[in-house]
């Protein structure tokens, strides 16, 4: 166990490295010159040459690189180019925004999407399955934007059940009624597809062995379904629902777009809208960072549960 | 079994396919035909008209310019539909073919080459595609080869595992006991038997390129106006939500019943193709 661990750790380190790396060149590599967009078509040949300097790019690119590995490990990040504060500060000022809808999509995709998935692999090829697969077909069809704003046209304009505008701070029924929109939307995409996941990884594991035992030996039926199968099968719904990280981050970022609310997703859009590149390169970083280590948690939970993974 | 039969036979087993591409034959044929059945010129300005609902001139209503949303949505499907097949081609050639040197050569290339597309395949697509596209600019090279670039590695997965597979069988032996290139057994004898697996995925791809291109011109980063694509025109009908909903609401729907199509099809087909749901169904 102990070599499979090391294993995927220097995995890890290297992948880590790969991808700052092609963050660094992509950055550099790019048509324009930064100091020349961020002071714009107007500025004089000093001005450019001064934000040069200020932004370290008259430095050899060897240098350049060097010392951007070892900020990027010791988390520096660099200086926002806009509002001159360290990104670190701009990502921690909003993390808890992204997480907490995040978090709470999460919560609701697998509260609705693990019993619609059993349920729909429990009554496979009955019109149940086929009612529950057509809609979460339907569900992951959404682009977040469209059944973001199709919410916000219902329960906010028509209804006006919910704020239009997310609000900071107040009261609990304010905080709840700014994040249930945004919380419903990304969840209800969640959930779509924990539902796709949770029904297949059912099927495999209600043909198994130690199924058939059970109910051999006279345990009831929904003990067996929900007791002896779907605690097998959570294993790879986890593990997979770990790699629709990227689309969970994707979709955030939407969301966050259609209901105003502050969050990672809102931070690298204005950084992409203001050319700032320093904050653009660190958000790559950081985005890098959760990709590597929510795969190598997701790699390792499965070899601890499934001794057959450390052979290979 | 020839890559023609599979798909046929992949057809019939999931009914849910046939409805997936009548719906996406009716848009194409929509889209090609924009130009000779859209009752309006997309980009013309109607100043007298403007944010008006449906009517006998404008089925579908006006934006904010006087612009008719029927007009604007039929030749928006071309945009949609052109990035989108442009890119998951694109994707298709690059991704499969390292996918099929990662299986065919394994060993350190194998497992180099895939653990960076696996890292790639787990980067947030629309983060990666807003970066390219900011920094190279929104032009439709630019945005193909974006989008292309975010689904690459899948393309490359799901190479892999059906050349692995095909690589010990004996026809391939044979290949190599008659001393064949490597390139004549990958492409003439390897590839035909995977290639229906990799039309059948490209589908769902598909479906997920056209909403990336959707969201990524919602984001602002799309064509640049006045040329209508769907996700603009969200956008621009998002700024007007609450006097004019029904503004983003068409090509919402638009971009939504395409999407959805494409996944039935390839849904149904996956179910078919999949060896390991072979014979279940």
């Amino acid at each position: 166990m102990s070599t499979f661990i090391a294993r995927r750790c220097a995995f890890a380190l290297v992948t880590l490295w790969a991808v700052l790396t092609l963050v660094f060149f992509i950055v550099r590599v790019v048509p324009g010159d930064p100091a020349q967009v961020i002071l714009g078509e107007q500025a004089t040949a000093d001005a450019i040459a001064a934000m040069r300097t200020r932004l370290g790019l008259d430095r050899p690119l060897g240098v350049q690189y060097v010392e951007f590995l070892w900020g990027a490990l010791r988390g520096d990040w660099g200086v926002s180019l806009v509002t001159g504060r360290p990104v670190v500060q701009e990502v921690l000022a909003v993390l808890p925004w992204t997480i907490e809808l995040t978090l709470a999509a999460l919560v609701i995709g697998a509260a609705a999407g693990i019993p619609l998935g059993v349920w729909a692999a429990v009554n496979r090829n009955r019109a149940t399955d086929y009612v529950i697969r057509l809609a979460s077909l339907l569900g992951l069809s959404f682009p977040a934007f469209v059944s973001g704003i199709l919410l916000l046209i219902f329960f906010a304009i028509q209804l006006r059940w919910a704020p239009v505008m997310s609000t900071q701070g107040g009261s609990f029924s304010a905080w709840l009624g700014a994040l249930a929109l945004p919380a419903i939307n990304l969840g209800l995409i969640m959930a779509a597809y924990i539902t796709r996941v949770t029904r297949s990884a059912m099927l495999e594991v209600l043909g198994e062995d130690y199924v058939r035992t059970a109910r051999a030996k006279g345990v009831p039926w929904r003990a067996v379904v929900w007791r002896h199968a779907l605690r097998n099968a959570l294993i790879p719904i986890i593990t997979i629902v770990g790699l629709y990280l990227g689309v969970l981050i994707g979709n955030s970022v939407l969301t966050e777009i259609v209901f105003n609310r502050p969050g990672l997703g809102k931070l690298i859009v204005g950084a992409l809208n203001q050319r700032d590149y320093t904050l653009l390169q660190g958000m790559m970083v950081i985005y890098t960072f959760v990709v590597i280590i929510v795969n190598l948690l997701t790699d390792l939970a499965y070899g601890a549960a499934d001794p057959r993974v450390k052979l290979k | 079994m020839t890559a023609t039969a599979t798909l046929l036979r992949a057809f019939n087993t999931n009914k849910t396919s046939w409805a997936g591409l009548i719906v996406l034959l009716a848009v194409v044929a929509l889209a090609a035909l924009a130009p000779w059945i859209a009752p309006h010129d997309p980009i013309e300005q109607d100043i007298f008209a403007r944010l008006e609902g449906p009517s006998a001139t404008y089925p579908l209503g006006t934006d904010q310019f006087g612009r008719c949303i029927l007009s604007r949505l039929l030749h928006g499907a071309r945009y949609s539909l052109f990035i989108g097949i442009a890119s998951t081609l694109a994707a298709m050639l690059v991704g499969s073919l390292i996918g099929m040197l990662a299986g065919w050569y394994g060993g350190r290339f194998d497992v180099v080459v895939m653990q960076a597309m696996d890292v790639l395949l787990a980067f947030p697509a629309l983060i990666l595609g807003l970066i390219l596209v900011a920094m190279l600019g929104p032009t439709l090279p630019n945005i193909i080869l974006a989008i292309a670039a975010t689904s690459v590695p899948a393309f490359a997965r799901i190479a892999r595992a059906p050349t692995i597979a095909v690589k010990e069988r004996e026809y391939v032996e044979a290949c190599r006991a008659l001393g064949y290139s490597d390139a004549r057994i990958l492409f003439l004898h390897i590839l035909p038997n995977i290639f229906a697996e990799i039309l059948v995925m490209s589908s769902l791809w598909l479906a997920s390129a056209i909403r990336t291109e959707a969201s990524l011109a919602f984001i602002g980063l799309g064509l640049r106006p006045p040329i209508p694509t769907w996700g603009g025109m969200i956008r621009e009908g998002f700024e007007n939500i609450l006097d004019s909903y029904w503004l983003a609401m068409a090509p919402g729907v638009a971009i939504l019943v395409v999407v959805f199509a494409l996944n039935l099809l390839g849904d149904g087909l996956r179910d078919a193709v999949d060896p390991k749901l072979k014979g279940e169904s």
